[in-house]
Protein backbone atom coordinates (compact mmCIF):
# COMPACT_ATOMS: atom_id res chain seq x y z
CA UNK A 1 0.00 0.00 0.00
CA UNK A 2 1.10 3.11 -0.77
CA UNK A 3 -0.27 6.84 -0.97
CA UNK A 4 -0.25 8.38 -4.43
CA UNK A 5 -1.26 11.52 -5.39
CA UNK A 6 -1.27 12.32 -9.18
CA UNK A 7 -1.86 15.78 -10.54
CA UNK A 8 -3.92 17.18 -7.68
CA UNK A 9 -5.30 20.99 -7.52
CA UNK A 10 -7.48 22.38 -5.22
CA UNK A 11 -8.95 25.60 -5.51
CA UNK A 12 -10.27 27.80 -2.41
CA UNK A 13 -13.20 30.07 -4.38
CA UNK A 14 -10.64 31.97 -6.98
CA UNK A 15 -7.36 30.85 -5.55
CA UNK A 16 -5.64 27.95 -6.35
CA UNK A 17 -3.95 26.32 -3.07
CA UNK A 18 -2.20 23.38 -4.24
CA UNK A 19 -1.37 23.40 -8.40
CA UNK A 20 -0.76 20.07 -10.10
CA UNK A 21 0.89 18.08 -7.06
CA UNK A 22 1.85 14.70 -7.72
CA UNK A 23 4.12 12.34 -5.10
CA UNK A 24 4.12 9.38 -3.34
CA UNK A 25 4.47 8.01 -0.06
CA UNK A 26 5.52 4.61 0.28
CA UNK A 27 4.63 2.09 2.87
CA UNK A 28 6.06 2.48 6.52
CA UNK A 29 7.92 5.84 5.92
CA UNK A 30 7.23 8.99 7.15
CA UNK A 31 7.11 11.74 4.60
CA UNK A 32 7.44 15.57 5.58
CA UNK A 33 6.06 18.09 3.72
CA UNK A 34 7.72 21.40 4.77
CA UNK A 35 7.34 25.15 3.38
CA UNK A 36 5.90 28.29 4.24
CA UNK A 37 2.44 29.44 5.41
CA UNK A 38 0.03 29.69 2.38
CA UNK A 39 2.15 27.06 0.65
CA UNK A 40 -0.77 24.79 0.74
CA UNK A 41 0.22 21.87 3.03
CA UNK A 42 -2.48 22.37 5.82
CA UNK A 43 -5.09 22.00 2.10
CA UNK A 44 -3.28 18.80 1.21
CA UNK A 45 -4.31 17.13 4.37
CA UNK A 46 -7.84 18.44 4.37
CA UNK A 47 -8.21 17.60 0.96
CA UNK A 48 -6.47 14.00 1.14
CA UNK A 49 -8.68 13.15 4.68
CA UNK A 50 -11.93 14.20 2.88
CA UNK A 51 -12.54 17.84 4.33
CA UNK A 52 -12.16 19.55 1.62
CA UNK A 53 -13.05 18.62 -1.99
CA UNK A 54 -10.49 18.55 -4.70
CA UNK A 55 -10.63 20.39 -7.89
CA UNK A 56 -8.96 17.61 -9.75
CA UNK A 57 -6.25 15.16 -10.04
CA UNK A 58 -6.53 11.66 -8.23
CA UNK A 59 -5.58 10.60 -4.41
CA UNK A 60 -5.47 7.31 -3.66
CA UNK A 61 -4.25 5.27 -0.68
CA UNK A 62 -3.98 1.25 -1.32
CA UNK A 63 -7.55 0.36 -3.34
CA UNK A 64 -9.49 3.45 -1.10
CA UNK A 65 -9.82 6.56 -3.31
CA UNK A 66 -9.49 9.16 -1.15
CA UNK A 67 -11.25 12.17 -3.37
CA UNK A 68 -14.50 10.54 -2.25
CA UNK A 69 -16.86 10.22 0.57
CA UNK A 70 -16.66 11.76 3.74
CA UNK A 71 -13.87 12.76 6.35
CA UNK A 72 -15.49 9.88 8.57
CA UNK A 73 -15.52 7.33 6.07
CA UNK A 74 -11.49 7.52 5.46
CA UNK A 75 -11.38 6.89 8.89
CA UNK A 76 -12.63 3.53 8.37
CA UNK A 77 -10.32 2.83 5.51
CA UNK A 78 -7.28 3.60 7.75
CA UNK A 79 -6.66 7.13 7.56
CA UNK A 80 -6.48 9.19 10.36
CA UNK A 81 -6.28 13.15 10.07
CA UNK A 82 -5.18 14.86 12.78
CA UNK A 83 -5.47 18.48 12.23
CA UNK A 84 -3.93 21.85 12.76
CA UNK A 85 -3.96 23.31 15.98
CA UNK A 86 -4.14 20.72 18.96
CA UNK A 87 -7.33 18.89 17.48
CA UNK A 88 -8.74 17.87 21.01
CA UNK A 89 -12.43 18.59 22.25
CA UNK A 90 -11.89 20.96 25.17
CA UNK A 91 -15.05 19.98 26.40
CA UNK A 92 -14.76 16.24 26.96
CA UNK A 93 -12.26 14.85 28.98
CA UNK A 94 -9.00 12.92 28.25
CA UNK A 95 -10.55 9.36 28.10
CA UNK A 96 -13.54 10.68 26.49
CA UNK A 97 -11.14 12.30 23.59
CA UNK A 98 -9.30 9.12 23.41
CA UNK A 99 -12.28 6.68 23.27
CA UNK A 100 -14.09 8.97 20.14
CA UNK A 101 -11.30 7.81 18.32
CA UNK A 102 -12.35 4.04 18.50
CA UNK A 103 -16.32 4.72 18.91
CA UNK A 104 -17.14 3.29 15.25
CA UNK A 105 -14.99 0.36 16.16
CA UNK A 106 -16.96 -3.21 16.66
CA UNK A 107 -14.40 -5.07 17.70
CA UNK A 108 -14.60 -3.78 21.31
CA UNK A 109 -11.51 -5.39 22.67
CA UNK A 110 -9.63 -4.48 19.76
CA UNK A 111 -10.16 -1.16 21.06
CA UNK A 112 -9.38 -1.52 24.36
CA UNK A 113 -5.99 -2.97 23.40
CA UNK A 114 -5.30 -0.27 21.25
CA UNK A 115 -5.93 2.13 23.95
CA UNK A 116 -3.59 0.15 26.50
CA UNK A 117 -1.10 1.01 23.39
CA UNK A 118 -1.57 4.63 23.33
CA UNK A 119 -1.51 5.23 27.23
CA UNK A 120 1.89 3.44 27.83
CA UNK A 121 3.09 5.33 24.16
CA UNK A 122 1.58 8.57 26.50
CA UNK A 123 1.47 7.69 30.38
CA UNK A 124 0.71 11.73 30.73
CA UNK A 125 -2.75 10.80 29.10
CA UNK A 126 -2.81 7.89 31.77
CA UNK A 127 -2.88 10.08 34.95
CA UNK A 128 -5.23 12.32 33.35
CA UNK A 129 -7.90 10.48 31.67
CA UNK A 130 -11.06 11.97 34.07
CA UNK A 131 -9.35 15.73 33.47
CA UNK A 132 -11.29 18.15 30.86
CA UNK A 133 -9.00 18.41 27.36
CA UNK A 134 -8.93 22.19 28.34
CA UNK A 135 -7.18 21.73 31.55
CA UNK A 136 -3.91 20.00 29.60
CA UNK A 137 -0.58 21.67 28.66
CA UNK A 138 -0.34 22.26 25.00
CA UNK A 139 2.07 19.58 24.43
CA UNK A 140 -0.21 17.21 26.20
CA UNK A 141 -3.30 17.87 23.75
CA UNK A 142 -0.74 17.37 21.07
CA UNK A 143 -0.11 14.17 22.56
CA UNK A 144 -3.79 13.82 22.81
CA UNK A 145 -4.90 14.67 19.93
CA UNK A 146 -1.93 12.20 17.87
CA UNK A 147 -3.61 9.37 20.62
CA UNK A 148 -7.13 9.93 19.19
CA UNK A 149 -6.12 9.65 16.18
CA UNK A 150 -4.01 6.21 17.06
CA UNK A 151 -7.26 5.20 18.30
CA UNK A 152 -8.78 4.55 15.00
CA UNK A 153 -5.87 1.84 14.17
CA UNK A 154 -4.58 4.25 11.11
CA UNK A 155 -2.36 2.68 8.35
CA UNK A 156 -1.85 6.11 7.06
CA UNK A 157 -1.20 8.75 9.24
CA UNK A 158 -1.84 12.63 8.67
CA UNK A 159 -0.16 14.80 11.15
CA UNK A 160 -0.97 18.83 10.57
CA UNK A 161 1.95 20.90 12.35
CA UNK A 162 2.06 19.02 15.80
CA UNK A 163 4.77 21.50 16.82
CA UNK A 164 2.67 24.60 16.73
CA UNK A 165 2.88 26.86 19.59
CA UNK A 166 5.13 24.26 21.68
CA UNK A 167 8.02 25.13 23.85
CA UNK A 168 11.38 23.94 21.84
CA UNK A 169 11.74 20.88 24.21
CA UNK A 170 8.34 19.85 23.64
CA UNK A 171 8.77 20.03 20.04
CA UNK A 172 11.76 17.99 20.36
CA UNK A 173 9.62 15.63 22.50
CA UNK A 174 6.69 15.58 19.92
CA UNK A 175 9.18 14.88 17.17
CA UNK A 176 10.88 12.09 18.67
CA UNK A 177 7.60 10.40 19.36
CA UNK A 178 6.37 10.32 16.04
CA UNK A 179 9.36 8.87 14.69
CA UNK A 180 9.46 6.34 17.46
CA UNK A 181 5.69 5.66 16.48
CA UNK A 182 6.73 5.30 12.69
CA UNK A 183 9.50 2.83 13.67
CA UNK A 184 7.50 0.42 15.93
CA UNK A 185 4.49 0.46 13.98
CA UNK A 186 3.11 -0.49 10.92
CA UNK A 187 2.24 3.26 10.07
CA UNK A 188 2.92 5.41 7.01
CA UNK A 189 3.24 9.04 8.31
CA UNK A 190 2.31 12.29 6.18
CA UNK A 191 3.95 15.15 8.00
CA UNK A 192 3.62 18.84 7.36
CA UNK A 193 5.48 21.51 9.18
CA UNK A 194 6.08 24.95 9.20
CA UNK A 195 9.68 23.54 11.42
CA UNK A 196 11.22 22.67 8.16
CA UNK A 197 14.42 21.65 10.39
CA UNK A 198 12.57 19.53 13.12
CA UNK A 199 10.03 17.86 10.43
CA UNK A 200 13.48 16.85 7.86
CA UNK A 201 15.22 15.41 10.74
CA UNK A 202 12.57 12.85 11.80
CA UNK A 203 11.28 11.88 8.14
CA UNK A 204 12.53 9.65 5.70
CA UNK A 205 11.42 12.07 2.83
CA UNK A 206 10.74 15.46 2.63
CA UNK A 207 8.75 17.68 0.38
CA UNK A 208 9.00 21.08 0.02
CA UNK A 209 6.04 22.99 -0.78
CA UNK A 210 5.85 26.28 -2.10
CA UNK A 211 2.84 28.42 -3.01
CA UNK A 212 1.14 25.21 -4.33
CA UNK A 213 4.17 24.10 -6.18
CA UNK A 214 6.51 20.96 -5.06
CA UNK A 215 9.87 22.96 -5.63
CA UNK A 216 11.76 19.78 -4.11
CA UNK A 217 11.42 16.48 -3.00
CA UNK A 218 13.93 13.42 -1.93
CA UNK A 219 15.54 11.79 1.03
CA UNK A 220 15.10 14.37 3.95
CA UNK A 221 18.92 13.97 4.18
CA UNK A 222 19.86 15.22 0.53
CA UNK A 223 17.32 18.09 1.42
CA UNK A 224 18.91 19.46 4.53
CA UNK A 225 22.80 18.84 2.89
CA UNK A 226 21.33 21.16 -0.18
CA UNK A 227 22.33 24.84 -0.10
CA UNK A 228 19.44 25.94 -1.83
CA UNK A 229 17.43 24.69 0.37
CA UNK A 230 18.87 25.67 3.47
CA UNK A 231 18.81 29.35 2.90
CA UNK A 232 15.54 28.96 1.63
CA UNK A 233 13.60 27.30 4.37
CA UNK A 234 16.33 25.94 6.86
CA UNK A 235 17.40 29.73 7.85
CA UNK A 236 21.35 29.29 7.49
CA UNK B 1 -46.78 29.41 54.92
CA UNK B 2 -49.64 28.38 53.35
CA UNK B 3 -48.62 30.42 50.34
CA UNK B 4 -44.95 29.86 50.70
CA UNK B 5 -46.01 26.05 49.91
CA UNK B 6 -48.17 26.98 47.47
CA UNK B 7 -46.47 29.28 45.21
CA UNK B 8 -42.96 26.41 45.46
CA UNK B 9 -45.18 23.77 44.28
CA UNK B 10 -46.55 25.24 41.24
CA UNK B 11 -43.57 27.01 40.54
CA UNK B 12 -41.90 23.56 40.94
CA UNK B 13 -44.56 21.91 38.44
CA UNK B 14 -44.49 25.28 36.18
CA UNK B 15 -40.61 25.30 36.00
CA UNK B 16 -40.57 21.46 35.01
CA UNK B 17 -42.42 22.30 32.02
CA UNK B 18 -40.17 25.18 30.89
CA UNK B 19 -37.29 22.92 31.78
CA UNK B 20 -38.37 19.77 29.76
CA UNK B 21 -38.57 22.51 26.55
CA UNK B 22 -35.81 24.42 27.33
CA UNK B 23 -33.96 21.28 26.73
CA UNK B 24 -35.86 20.41 23.43
CA UNK B 25 -34.73 23.99 22.08
CA UNK B 26 -30.98 23.30 23.74
CA UNK B 27 -30.76 19.87 22.27
CA UNK B 28 -31.43 21.41 18.90
CA UNK B 29 -29.17 24.09 19.09
CA UNK B 30 -26.65 23.10 19.85
CA UNK B 31 -26.64 19.93 17.60
CA UNK B 32 -26.96 22.29 14.52
CA UNK B 33 -27.45 25.61 15.83
CA UNK B 34 -30.66 26.25 14.79
CA UNK B 35 -33.38 28.17 16.48
CA UNK B 36 -36.36 26.24 16.02
CA UNK B 37 -39.33 27.96 16.82
CA UNK B 38 -40.94 25.01 14.91
CA UNK B 39 -40.47 23.63 18.28
CA UNK B 40 -43.96 24.46 19.80
CA UNK B 41 -45.84 23.30 15.91
CA UNK B 42 -43.71 20.10 16.28
CA UNK B 43 -44.67 19.32 20.25
CA UNK B 44 -48.43 20.43 19.23
CA UNK B 45 -48.78 18.09 16.81
CA UNK B 46 -47.24 15.30 18.36
CA UNK B 47 -49.89 16.11 21.40
CA UNK B 48 -52.51 15.85 18.91
CA UNK B 49 -51.35 12.04 18.02
CA UNK B 50 -51.02 11.71 21.77
CA UNK B 51 -55.09 12.89 21.99
CA UNK B 52 -56.05 11.02 18.74
CA UNK B 53 -54.25 7.63 20.93
CA UNK B 54 -55.87 8.56 24.03
CA UNK B 55 -59.61 8.59 22.67
CA UNK B 56 -58.88 5.63 21.13
CA UNK B 57 -57.55 3.69 23.70
CA UNK B 58 -58.78 5.31 26.70
CA UNK B 59 -55.05 4.93 27.99
CA UNK B 60 -52.82 7.56 28.76
CA UNK B 61 -49.26 5.83 29.55
CA UNK B 62 -49.57 4.32 25.51
CA UNK B 63 -50.74 7.65 24.45
CA UNK B 64 -47.27 9.54 26.04
CA UNK B 65 -44.81 7.56 24.31
CA UNK B 66 -46.80 7.56 21.00
CA UNK B 67 -46.67 10.88 21.62
CA UNK B 68 -43.08 10.89 22.10
CA UNK B 69 -42.52 8.41 19.12
CA UNK B 70 -44.33 10.66 16.53
CA UNK B 71 -42.43 13.81 17.97
CA UNK B 72 -39.29 12.16 17.06
CA UNK B 73 -40.08 11.09 13.75
CA UNK B 74 -41.25 14.34 12.89
CA UNK B 75 -37.95 16.53 13.97
CA UNK B 76 -36.14 13.49 12.30
CA UNK B 77 -37.87 14.08 9.09
CA UNK B 78 -37.68 18.20 9.48
CA UNK B 79 -34.08 17.90 9.87
CA UNK B 80 -33.30 15.47 7.19
CA UNK B 81 -35.51 17.01 4.43
CA UNK B 82 -35.44 20.84 5.31
CA UNK B 83 -32.76 21.84 7.45
CA UNK B 84 -29.56 19.83 6.29
CA UNK B 85 -30.14 20.64 2.92
CA UNK B 86 -31.04 24.24 4.25
CA UNK B 87 -27.22 24.38 6.33
CA UNK B 88 -25.77 22.42 3.29
CA UNK B 89 -26.67 25.57 0.60
CA UNK B 90 -27.27 28.50 2.65
CA UNK B 91 -23.61 28.31 3.88
CA UNK B 92 -22.59 31.61 3.31
CA UNK B 93 -22.80 35.02 3.38
CA UNK B 94 -25.84 37.02 5.28
CA UNK B 95 -28.39 34.73 5.12
CA UNK B 96 -26.36 31.50 6.41
CA UNK B 97 -27.23 32.43 10.18
CA UNK B 98 -30.97 33.48 9.62
CA UNK B 99 -32.05 30.85 6.71
CA UNK B 100 -32.80 27.83 9.06
CA UNK B 101 -34.69 30.24 11.70
CA UNK B 102 -36.80 31.64 9.09
CA UNK B 103 -37.09 28.30 7.65
CA UNK B 104 -38.28 27.07 11.45
CA UNK B 105 -40.99 29.59 11.14
CA UNK B 106 -42.32 28.69 8.04
CA UNK B 107 -42.56 25.16 9.46
CA UNK B 108 -44.50 26.28 12.19
CA UNK B 109 -46.59 27.67 10.49
CA UNK B 110 -47.38 24.91 8.02
CA UNK B 111 -48.07 22.88 10.77
CA UNK B 112 -50.39 25.41 12.32
CA UNK B 113 -52.78 25.37 9.52
CA UNK B 114 -52.14 21.64 8.76
CA UNK B 115 -53.26 21.16 12.13
CA UNK B 116 -56.44 23.07 11.82
CA UNK B 117 -56.97 21.44 8.66
CA UNK B 118 -56.83 18.06 10.06
CA UNK B 119 -58.55 18.66 13.54
CA UNK B 120 -59.79 22.28 12.61
CA UNK B 121 -59.34 24.77 15.66
CA UNK B 122 -61.84 23.82 18.08
CA UNK B 123 -60.93 22.99 21.04
CA UNK B 124 -60.25 19.64 22.06
CA UNK B 125 -60.68 18.21 25.90
CA UNK B 126 -57.45 16.21 27.15
CA UNK B 127 -58.44 14.03 29.45
CA UNK B 128 -56.17 13.47 32.57
CA UNK B 129 -55.29 10.07 34.14
CA UNK B 130 -54.82 11.95 37.48
CA UNK B 131 -57.21 14.10 39.19
CA UNK B 132 -56.39 17.88 38.25
CA UNK B 133 -58.22 19.20 41.31
CA UNK B 134 -56.23 20.88 44.16
CA UNK B 135 -54.79 18.53 46.82
CA UNK B 136 -56.47 19.01 50.21
CA UNK B 137 -54.77 18.90 53.56
CA UNK B 138 -56.59 19.60 56.46
CA UNK B 139 -58.97 21.90 55.81
CA UNK B 140 -56.68 24.05 53.04
CA UNK B 141 -56.78 23.13 49.16
CA UNK B 142 -53.14 23.81 47.99
CA UNK B 143 -53.35 24.71 43.93
CA UNK B 144 -51.31 21.44 43.40
CA UNK B 145 -52.49 18.33 41.83
CA UNK B 146 -51.86 14.84 41.78
CA UNK B 147 -51.63 15.80 37.61
CA UNK B 148 -48.52 18.22 39.05
CA UNK B 149 -47.13 15.72 40.81
CA UNK B 150 -46.83 13.56 37.66
CA UNK B 151 -45.44 16.31 35.69
CA UNK B 152 -42.60 17.31 38.26
CA UNK B 153 -42.02 13.18 38.01
CA UNK B 154 -41.87 12.35 34.63
CA UNK B 155 -39.80 15.76 33.64
CA UNK B 156 -37.23 14.13 36.42
CA UNK B 157 -37.17 10.56 35.00
CA UNK B 158 -36.80 11.72 31.15
CA UNK B 159 -34.38 14.77 32.21
CA UNK B 160 -32.37 11.25 34.06
CA UNK B 161 -32.35 9.49 31.57
CA UNK B 162 -31.24 12.13 28.97
CA UNK B 163 -27.97 12.89 31.41
CA UNK B 164 -27.00 9.03 31.69
CA UNK B 165 -27.59 8.35 28.13
CA UNK B 166 -25.32 11.95 27.10
CA UNK B 167 -23.13 11.28 29.97
CA UNK B 168 -22.56 6.96 29.97
CA UNK B 169 -23.09 5.61 26.53
CA UNK B 170 -20.92 6.13 23.19
CA UNK B 171 -23.99 7.43 21.23
CA UNK B 172 -24.65 10.21 23.82
CA UNK B 173 -20.80 10.96 23.76
CA UNK B 174 -20.77 11.14 19.83
CA UNK B 175 -23.60 13.93 20.32
CA UNK B 176 -21.61 15.66 22.83
CA UNK B 177 -18.40 15.55 20.07
CA UNK B 178 -20.42 16.54 17.15
CA UNK B 179 -22.23 19.21 19.09
CA UNK B 180 -18.99 21.32 20.56
CA UNK B 181 -16.32 19.99 17.22
CA UNK B 182 -18.40 18.46 14.65
CA UNK B 183 -14.86 18.63 12.18
CA UNK B 184 -12.74 16.81 14.89
CA UNK B 185 -15.64 14.75 15.67
CA UNK B 186 -15.94 13.30 11.82
CA UNK B 187 -12.04 13.32 11.49
CA UNK B 188 -12.86 10.11 14.64
CA UNK B 189 -15.02 8.79 12.89
CA UNK B 190 -18.33 9.98 14.41
CA UNK B 191 -21.18 9.99 11.39
CA UNK B 192 -22.21 13.28 12.48
CA UNK B 193 -24.84 14.02 9.64
CA UNK B 194 -26.64 11.31 11.37
CA UNK B 195 -26.01 11.84 14.95
CA UNK B 196 -27.53 15.30 14.05
CA UNK B 197 -30.73 13.77 12.88
CA UNK B 198 -30.75 11.58 16.51
CA UNK B 199 -30.18 14.79 18.18
CA UNK B 200 -33.33 16.27 16.20
CA UNK B 201 -35.55 13.21 17.08
CA UNK B 202 -34.36 13.54 21.12
CA UNK B 203 -35.69 16.99 21.06
CA UNK B 204 -38.94 16.21 18.96
CA UNK B 205 -39.61 13.25 21.41
CA UNK B 206 -38.95 15.67 24.85
CA UNK B 207 -41.31 18.62 23.00
CA UNK B 208 -43.65 16.02 22.84
CA UNK B 209 -44.03 14.77 25.95
CA UNK B 210 -44.02 18.38 27.26
CA UNK B 211 -47.38 18.99 25.15
CA UNK B 212 -48.59 15.75 26.81
CA UNK B 213 -47.64 16.52 30.33
CA UNK B 214 -49.22 20.03 30.23
CA UNK B 215 -52.18 19.86 28.11
CA UNK B 216 -54.61 17.07 30.50
CA UNK B 217 -56.93 19.09 32.50
CA UNK B 218 -56.34 21.85 29.66
CA UNK B 219 -57.91 22.15 26.00
CA UNK B 220 -55.84 21.37 23.23
CA UNK B 221 -55.88 23.92 19.79
CA UNK B 222 -53.44 24.44 16.73
CA UNK B 223 -51.99 27.35 18.98
CA UNK B 224 -52.27 25.79 22.56
CA UNK B 225 -48.71 25.57 22.95
CA UNK B 226 -47.20 28.41 21.34
CA UNK B 227 -46.58 30.22 24.59
CA UNK B 228 -44.55 27.49 25.72
CA UNK B 229 -42.50 28.66 23.15
CA UNK B 230 -41.81 32.18 24.77
CA UNK B 231 -41.08 30.41 27.87
CA UNK B 232 -38.80 27.35 26.96
CA UNK B 233 -36.57 30.20 24.75
CA UNK B 234 -36.66 32.26 28.17
CA UNK B 235 -35.26 29.54 30.27
CA UNK B 236 -32.92 28.03 27.47
CA UNK B 237 -30.92 31.55 27.11
CA UNK B 238 -31.00 31.61 31.17
CA UNK B 239 -29.35 28.36 30.95
CA UNK B 240 -26.58 29.90 28.39
CA UNK B 241 -28.76 28.21 25.14
CA UNK B 242 -26.34 25.32 24.91
CA UNK B 243 -26.20 23.45 28.23
CA UNK B 244 -29.19 20.62 29.42
CA UNK B 245 -28.35 21.56 33.38
CA UNK B 246 -28.50 24.94 32.15
CA UNK B 247 -31.96 24.21 30.75
CA UNK B 248 -32.96 22.70 33.90
CA UNK B 249 -31.76 25.41 36.06
CA UNK B 250 -33.62 28.38 33.68
CA UNK B 251 -37.09 26.08 33.94
CA UNK B 252 -37.11 26.17 37.40
CA UNK B 253 -35.69 29.90 38.29
CA UNK B 254 -38.29 30.65 35.86
CA UNK B 255 -41.54 28.50 37.06
CA UNK B 256 -40.34 29.76 40.39
CA UNK B 257 -40.21 33.42 39.65
CA UNK B 258 -43.40 33.42 37.88
CA UNK B 259 -45.57 31.18 40.65
CA UNK B 260 -44.01 33.48 43.52
CA UNK B 261 -44.84 37.13 41.79
CA UNK B 262 -48.28 35.88 40.91
CA UNK B 263 -48.98 34.51 44.33
CA UNK B 264 -47.41 37.32 46.33
CA UNK B 265 -47.58 40.31 43.87
CA UNK B 266 -49.97 39.95 41.21
CA UNK B 267 -51.07 37.51 38.37
CA UNK B 268 -51.37 40.02 35.76
CA UNK B 269 -47.57 40.40 36.12
CA UNK B 270 -47.02 37.04 34.56
CA UNK B 271 -46.29 38.44 31.25
CA UNK B 272 -43.79 41.21 32.33
CA UNK B 273 -41.78 38.49 34.69
CA UNK B 274 -39.96 36.09 32.80
CA UNK B 275 -38.28 38.71 30.54
CA UNK B 276 -37.31 40.75 33.69
CA UNK B 277 -35.85 37.80 35.13
CA UNK B 278 -33.75 37.09 31.39
CA UNK B 279 -32.88 40.87 31.51
CA UNK B 280 -31.69 40.59 35.17
CA UNK B 281 -29.74 37.39 34.50
CA UNK B 282 -28.20 38.42 30.96
CA UNK B 283 -26.94 41.67 33.35
CA UNK B 284 -25.19 39.58 35.90
CA UNK B 285 -24.07 37.13 33.02
CA UNK B 286 -24.38 37.52 29.64
CA UNK B 287 -23.68 34.20 28.30
CA UNK B 288 -26.39 32.58 30.57
CA UNK B 289 -25.67 30.92 33.82
CA UNK B 290 -24.15 27.72 32.10
CA UNK B 291 -22.77 29.51 29.16
CA UNK B 292 -19.02 29.60 29.42
CA UNK B 293 -18.44 29.28 25.51
CA UNK B 294 -14.82 30.60 25.83
CA UNK B 295 -13.09 27.10 25.41
CA UNK B 296 -15.06 27.09 21.98
CA UNK B 297 -12.44 28.62 19.41
CA UNK B 298 -9.42 27.18 21.15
Amino acid sequence: MSLVVRNLSVDHGAIRAINNLSFIVEKRRLTAVIGANGAGKSTLLRTLSGLIPATEGKATWGEHNLLKGKAEQHVRNGVSHVSEGKSVIPELTVEENLDLGALWRRNKKEADATKKYVLELFPRLGERLKQRGDTLSGGERQMLAIGRALMSKPQLLLLDEPSLGLAPLVVEQIFQTIRDIANSSDLTVLLVEQNAMGALKIADIGVVLNLGNIVAIGPSADLIADPAIRAAYLGY
Amino acid sequence: MEKLISASLIGLSQGAIFALMALALVLVFRSTRVVNFAQAGQAMVSTYIGWEVVTRTENYWIALPAAALAGALLAAIIETFLMRPLAKRASHGAIAPVASIIASLGVLGVLHSGAAMIWTTEQKLFESPVSVNGIEIGSTVYPFSQADMLIISTVVIVMLTFAFFFQRTSLGLSLRAAAFQPEISRLAGVRVDRVRTIGWALSGAAGAVVGVLVTPGNYLSPFSLDILLVYGFVAAVIGGLESPQGAALGGLILGMSLSFTSIYVSSGLTFIVPFIVLLLILLVKPKGIFGGGSSRNA
